[in-house]
């Protein structure tokens, strides 16, 4: 049967669409929910506690009742108001929350048990047998709950970002924000104006009255060069200083083989005014059984006619307590419905030929799968009317949601008959028309319970009742925002929109307590729900975060090393050679290398600093925890950065190129972080310091070349004598490649070979790896990655970031000597309080022919593995090739007293536990010899 | 007033009518011997065992607005005992099995769920510090695993797993973790509480204390002047201002953490995971809802609202771990205030100020904190020690180098 | 949140780090005596007003330079915004 009585507003080509697997026709511009009205398909949903059967209750967002999941696999999207989902042809939707179908639902056996299953139910009982909560009871409650259901499967859609200026953003393209809009511009300010639907009108769009005029306005606006319109937008949230979020839809509306755009847009609008135009919705009455298919909001029921020109029923009863209710009833009767009016108040402005009932009010409704008749109740007497349809004109909630966004708190205004907007606004924001409670026109009069006996739904989509507000009022939950929480009223998919008025004043009216004092909860950011995609925009899968590629990466992919992510970076961990088959023997062979021959490793991640200055020594000297006035030129020094907590920060090294220029290095990780704090300090602690800084990390590729042979190697790509007695042990120096490209030199090792790192800006660096490794070849060079990185650092005993772990002090690390008492350093006074200073703890070495886990404990022989017997952990640990056994480096207390003794390195997550000797942390090279030749 | 399923089914027969209120609406007697402010979980779980596992009678608790709106009204419910540091652990723990025994203390369902928390790894140092975790976690009496890649698809097989930007290697896992329902835990501890006759008296704002040579006599309030003999403040989030008012400062700043639920789905997330690689947590409540959140905005608020770089970094974590997600809806946002201390950790100590004592700085972590922070708490106000597994939990930590430093940040409170 | 910062106008704050309490400018001096007890208090404690806040933001994304703000912990309107570097001097 078709209930399309008019074109109303919208295309006359059919439209072909799948509803719970059956084939419907509705027309181009139909919504969904309009479509199936218009197919007389009244049940759309189920309720999420109940499992009542429901029809569409609005015809906008905040729709409860008609959520269906829409598309399929990568384009599944639960939850979905058939309200705004705009019509296309091929549109696949089903309902959801309901076994086996929509007519015959199971669990509608919660209905019949609704007395036992009140507001806050679950909190008295499920807890017996204590086992039962988890194993039955609540994977129940868990199959049962939600609505609709992801898919599972990577979301196919795109979704993108942008940001906006305007000089003034209009949220809401009815008449006020139309004529706002306007203004603005006009006044030659940059205008944005967002709209929710597809189209500007607002809510005359829905009335019966010809849109000449609005019309008329919006070519107005639309030609006007300082207006930006934005159709298919939501403003979501008023942020601090003018920021804006928005959301624009893009395709939901178009089959999705038929575009490749985003599929929505989240904006950052920036904007220094606002103007809050987004109308206001209609509310329900709570009357027994107020939630049948059929029962729906009387602008809503009159929208549908006059925009989508779908008649909802032949016979309608229109009940309310506002004169808005008449409008329903003439464009009810004008289409040729037979039409009764129930008005709560004692008189209305009358209409003719249509029965009318005063000071009467609905009291309950009969119909299962869709409503068949209402009772209504007028001085003590009781009948029944039959109709196929029930609005109701509950009063109007301004749409002031925004508004509360940063802390403001509606007021209730007893004339509007709604909650206003307070006097705390966001800054800049001012709200007009309807959202301002500013209605053209509306005697209201109150009716908030009209419930007898059954159940009076307050909240729909959770099923929140008249009896559930009595009773949690009678458990002592009195204020709203105790309601909310024991009830689950307002937090619903429609985020209170239908519920929480109503919900006051059915609280007030059982208290007693004035709405005035009551007050209303807040409303936060996001206005309608957003898709988490939406938010996510473009940073997903590989573009999660930027991958930053070391300057040899072309080199090192060619020779197909493996390559592993350091924070955003991506480097070369091994290079195996043809005929490995397990990381170990490529890892193993390039250390055994580096301290027989030699090799090349890429190490422009480690952070580096140009300092500059006058005062660029001294500016050291504080960051530094050891000295650096006296450093001569030519030379670098180890650098112990502490916290100004005394906690070693990081570690790296400077380099005096010149008199007043050194290069600093820091380690991988905190590249970003060490060159923050120096500027703190610079800017903040010593702003009369001379000294510039500036990050060159990225400018600079640089190579660490290791073994006997490095120099050898070196000297054939320099232009400068690097022998032993003109470049001696940590020299450095600003020089040229042979070629003539410019580089920076410095003799330096971690480990624990001679050792030099080469560097030639950027651009260069890619071929400078590939000439050492070209031009070494005789010499028997390799390249190398971080795994033999690790491998020869853990042998020289060189600590790293696991054992920079943010809590260890130059005192735990051995290098309590280097913390300088004499000059102020940044941490030298807090590293002195009791607890660090009189610290047993020390980095250690490990030995063993078992193999050491990372993050093992350290338990004496013959103690049980317990916290209380623990002497410390295991920070770094790895084969060592050049020893031929296992080796690690960690920290335990009192490590004079262990050194050369016996115990246990334990990891229980592993269940190992390992015999290992303690020994010294400087396994290769333990006096420096191999660094100075 | 028992809760059981006998007494709901008789009351629903009985249309209702023998509920009464869970907790009384008392005046403020004069004087109490110990005045706890804050009813919030902490303060009202302080409150329960003082009276229940202390035999204290003569206490209320004080709270400004209605019980239970603040923090632990606006949490994401996860309950964990997976620290690493010896001052942290135990306590946890210990926390940990209060939650497992709450519902029959209180004779409330508070829901505890013990699903499963599995933090993700993504890099080889990131599981090797959460080896030295989870181990430190098994030496300490608390349960632990380390999954590999297998392991965790296992789990959650619809993870990204293939063109992630960060692969997932594998996770630790704490499966006596999970979540608890928030609301009903300040709900049941206030209701056990009144029950055993403490006073809880809401909309009672402190506005000063009154001290008398170094000792406290009693509080200020909106309700005239109550004498206490003692006072315990829990009021995390606030603890700043309200320390203030006896000219104490503390190591503490006052942050925000967002927080988000989606629109209810039907179930798919079976615990709580977080990502390793960006800041990013979630869980899926009874309702069906998907509770998430990430890293606190960053600066020093008390306006209990974030702004929008949060909002869509927790969405691209959201994205990075699990991009079947994109379809699910955010459909609430809200904000708490935490006590972000200097290291990171909390404190349950004296003052210098003789009776008043001071429970806080619990950062983001204190829901599951709840239970053992009201115990240890309880046992400072009546007996004047700390208890065993909260000696740590000291004010005067920062003076001696003594931190509690899970992180390793120092001393930069929204670095923890 | 939007920064006006002195020199580049009104900036998203998200193109900044946050580091703290303003106080951290006044470091006290490291040679006197009671400087271990000084320097607690001022790595350590803090006024945590709700209120007007004097606080350090620094311009990573930006020009690197750091900026003392006064912002309203409450409200978050933000009432002034210098260089560091003057401040300091």
């Amino acid at each position: 049967m078709s209930r399309r009585v008019s074109a109303g507003r919208i295309g006359t080509s059919a439209v072909r669409f799948n509803f719970d697997g059956n084939q419907y026709e509705g027309r181009e511009g139909d919504s969904l929910a309009s479509a199936l009205l218009a197919n007389d398909t009244l049940l759309v949903g189920r309720s999420f506690k109940y499992h009542r059967p429901r029809g569409l209750l609005t015809l906008g967002s905040e729709e409860p009742n008609g959520l269906v999941t829409v598309g399929v696999r990568g384009a599944q999207t639960p939850n979905t108001r058939a309200t705004t989902q705009e019509l296309y042809e091929g549109l696949t939707a089903v309902s959801q929350n309901r076994f086996p179908s929509l007519k015959f639902d199971l669990l509608s056996i919660n209905d019949r048990l609704s007395r036992f299953l009140t507001a806050g139910f679950y909190y008295k009982t499920f807890m017996w047998p204590k086992s039962f909560w988890e194993s039955v009871y609540e994977p129940l409650i868990r199959r049962a709950a939600g609505l609709g259901r992801l898919s599972e499967v990577e979301d196919e859609a795109q979704y993108d970002k942008g940001f906006l200026h305007c000089d003034t953003l209009v949220i809401g393209g009815g008449l006020a924000g139309i004529e706002s809009a306007l203004q603005a511009a006009n006044q030659g300010k940059q205008v944005i104006l967002c709209e929710e639907f597809s189209r500007l009108g607002g809510a005359l769009l829905f009335e019966s009255a010809p849109l000449t005029h609005i019309d008329a306005l919006v070519a107005e606006l639309e030609a006007n060069a300082n207006v930006r319109v934005m159709i298919r937008t939501t403003v979501q949230g008023a942020y601090d200083h003018g920021v804006y979020s928005a959301v624009t839809v893009n395709t939901d509306h178009i089959p999705q083989s038929q575009t490749k755009a985003p599929r929505q847009t989240l904006w950052r609008i920036y904007s220094k005014e606002a103007v809050l135009a987004t109308g206001a919705h209609e509310r329900m009455i709570a009357f027994d059984n107020n939630d049948r298919p059929g029962v729906m909001l009387s602008s809503a029921l009159r929208g549908y006619l006059n925009y989508y020109g779908v008649l909802t029923g032949n016979s309608c009863v229109v009940f309310g307590c506002h004169d808005d209710a008449r409008k329903t009833v003439v464009d009810l009767k004008a289409a040729g419905a037979k039409v009764v009016w129930v008005d709560t108040r004692a008189s209305h402005q009358w209409v003719e030929g249509v029965e009318s009932y005063t000071n009467a009010k609905v009291v309950n409704t009969r119909g299962r799968h869709r409503i068949a008749g209402v009772e209504v109740e007028q001085q003590g007497r009781r009948f029944w009317i039959n109709c196929e349809a029930l609005a109701v004109s509950g009063g109007w909630n301004p749409r002031i949601q925004l508004t509360c966004h940063q802390g403001g708190r509606p007021v209730w205004s007893a004339a509007v008959g709604g909650f206003v907007p307070g006097t705390k606004l966001p800054p800049g924001m001012q709200v007009v028309g309807a959202a301002a409670g500013k209605f053209l026109d509306g005697h209201w009069e109150p009716a908030w319970d009209l419930s007898v006996k059954g159940a009076a739904f307050v909240d729909q989509q959770n099923d929140v009742t008249v009896k559930d507000i009595k009773l949690a009022h009678q458990e002592g939950f009195v204020s709203v925002e105790h309601l909310k929480r024991y009830t689950t009223l307002g937090m619903a998919t429609d985020q209170g929109k239908n519920a929480n008025a109503l919900g006051i004043g059915v609280l007030s009216q059982h208290s007693g307590e004035s709405i005035e004092s009551a007050g209303t909860t807040l409303f936060r950011p996001p206005y309608t729900p957003v898709a988490i995609g939406t938010l996510a925009g473009r940073s997903r899968g590989k573009d999660f975060k930027p991958t930053r590629l070391t300057p040899s990466h072309e080199f090192a992919t060619r020779c197909g090393a493996a390559l592993v992510t350091v924070g955003n970076w991506l480097r070369a961990s091994y290079f195996p050679l043809a005929g490995e088959t397990h990381w170990r023997e490529s890892v193993d062979r390039e250390a055994l290398t580096v301290r027989q021959a030699v090799g090349v490793c890429d190490v422009t991640t480690l952070g580096k600093i140009d300092v500059q200055g006058r005062d660029a020594a001294e500016f050291l000297n504080r960051v530094y925890a050891n000295g650096f006035l006296k450093l001569p030129v030519g030379k670098t020094r180890y650098g112990l950065m502490l916290r100004e907590d005394g906690v070693v920060f990081d570690d790296g090294t400077a380099a005096r190129l010149a008199q007043n220029h050194f290069v600093v290095t820091t380690t991988t990780a905190n590249a970003v972080s060490v060159y923050r704090h120096m500027e703190f300090v610079h800017q903040c602690l010593a702003p009369e310091l001379d000294v510039h800084l500036i990050s060159t990390t990225e400018a600079w590729a640089q190579f660490a070349v290791a073994g006997p042979k490095s120099r050898e190697l070196v000297q054939r790509v320099v232009d400068l004598d690097i022998s032993n007695e003109a470049f001696g042990f940590m020299a450095c120096a600003g020089t040229k490649l042979i070629d003539g490209t410019p580089a920076r030199l410095f003799r330096i090792s971690f480990s624990g070979e001679l050792a030099y790192e080469l560097a030639v800006p950027t651009r260069f660096g890619n071929s400078l790896m590939e000439t050492l490794l070209d031009v070494g070849a005789d010499l028997g060079a390799v390249p190398y990655g971080t795994e033999a990185l690790g491998v020869l650092r853990i042998e020289k005993g060189h600590a790293a970031g696991n054992e920079l772990d943010g809590r260890t002090t130059a005192l735990n690390l051995g290098l309590g000597q280097m913390v300088a008492q004499t000059k102020d350093s940044i941490g030298r006074v807090l590293a002195n309080r009791t607890e660090l200073a009189q610290s047993s703890v020390r980095l250690v070495g490990f030995r063993s022919d078992q193999q050491i886990l990372t993050g093992s404990w350290l338990i004496p022989d013959g103690a049980p593995a317990e916290q209380a017997h623990t002497l410390g952990w295991i920070s770094s640990a790895c084969y060592s090739p050049n020893l031929g056994c296992y080796i690690a480096i960690g920290f335990i207390r009192d490590a004079q007293d262990y050194m050369d003794t016996q115990m246990r390195a334990v990891s229980l997550l592993d269940a190992t536990d390992v015999k290992v000797q303690v020994v010294s942390p400087h396994f290769v090279d333990p006096e420096g010899e191999r660094l100075r030749v | 007033m028992d809760y059981s399923v006998l007494r709901v089914i008789k009351e629903a027969l009985n249309n209702h009518k023998g509920w009464g209120p869970a907790w009384r609406t008392p005046t403020p007697k004069p004087h109490y011997d110990i005045v706890i402010v804050g009813g919030g979980g902490h303060g009202l779980a302080t409150a329960f065992y003082l009276a229940s596992r202390y035999g204290m009678r003569n206490i209320a608790v004080l709270e400004k607005g209605w019980l239970g709106g603040g923090n632990v009204g606006r949490n994401t419910t996860i309950v964990r005992s997976n620290y690493m540091l010896p001052g942290n652990e135990p306590f946890y723990e210990l926390s940990m099995k209060l939650w497992e025994g709450l519902e029959h203390e209180l004779n409330y369902n508070a829901m505890v769920s013990q699903r499963g928390v599995l933090n993700l790894c993504h890099s080889d140092a990131q599981r090797d510090a959460f080896r030295k975790r989870g181990n430190a976690m098994l030496l300490q009496g608390a349960d632990a695993e380390l999954l590999d890649t297998e392991g965790v698809r296992k789990l959650y097989p619809y993870l990204n797993f293939e063109d992630a930007r960060f692969p997932i290697l594998g996770g630790l896992l704490q499966r006596r973790g999970g979540t608890v329902r928030h609301d009903a835990v300040a709900w049941g501890y206030a209701r056990a509480a009144d029950q055993l006759g403490v006073d809880i008296i809401q909309n009672c704002e402190v506005l000063g204390f009154r001290i008398e040579h170094g000792q406290v006599s009693g509080l200020e309030t909106s309700r005239g002047f109550i004498g206490a003999n003692k006072v315990g403040t829990a009021v995390a989030g606030s603890s700043g201002r309200l320390l203030s008012k006896a000219g104490i400062r503390l190591p503490i700043e006052s942050h925000v953490l967002q927080a988000f639920v989606s629109e209810g789905l039907k179930p798919v997330i079976p615990g709580v995971i977080t990502f390793g690689a960006g800041h990013f947590y979630l869980s899926q409540s009874d309702k069906g809802g998907l509770v998430f959140g990430g890293d606190i905005d960053g600066y020093n608020t008390y306006a209990q609202r974030g702004n929008m770089p949060v909002v869509e970094d927790v969405c691209e974590g959201a994205m990075g771990l699990m991009p079947m997600l994109g379809r699910a809806r955010m459909l609430r946002s809200w904000g708490g205030i935490m006590d972000m201390s200097m290291d990171g950790s909390p404190f349950i100590d004296r003052t210098n100020i003789k009776g008043l004592f001071f429970n806080g700085g619990w950062c983001y972590g204190g829901f599951k904190a709840t239970p053992a922070s009201g115990l240890c708490f309880a046992h400072l106000l009546a007996t004047d020690t700390s208890h065993e597994v909260a000696t740590q939990m000291r004010l005067d930590r920062f003076a001696r180098g003594a931190m509690i430093d899970e992180k390793g940040q120092g001393a930069q409170p929204n670095l923890h | 949140m939007l920064i006006n910062h002195p020199l580049l106008g009104p900036r998203d704050a998200q193109e900044f780090v946050y580091k703290g309490d303003a106080s951290l400018l006044q470091r006290p001096d490291p040679m006197a005596e009671d400087a271990l007890e000084k320097f607690t208090d001022y790595a350590y404690l803090r006024d945590n007003p709700a209120g007007e806040h004097r606080e350090l933001w620094y311009h990573e994304q930006g020009d690197r330079s750091w900026l003392v703000v006064t912002r309203n912990t409450l409200t978050h309107e933000i009432l002034d915004v210098q260089l560091a570097s003057e401040v300091a001097r």
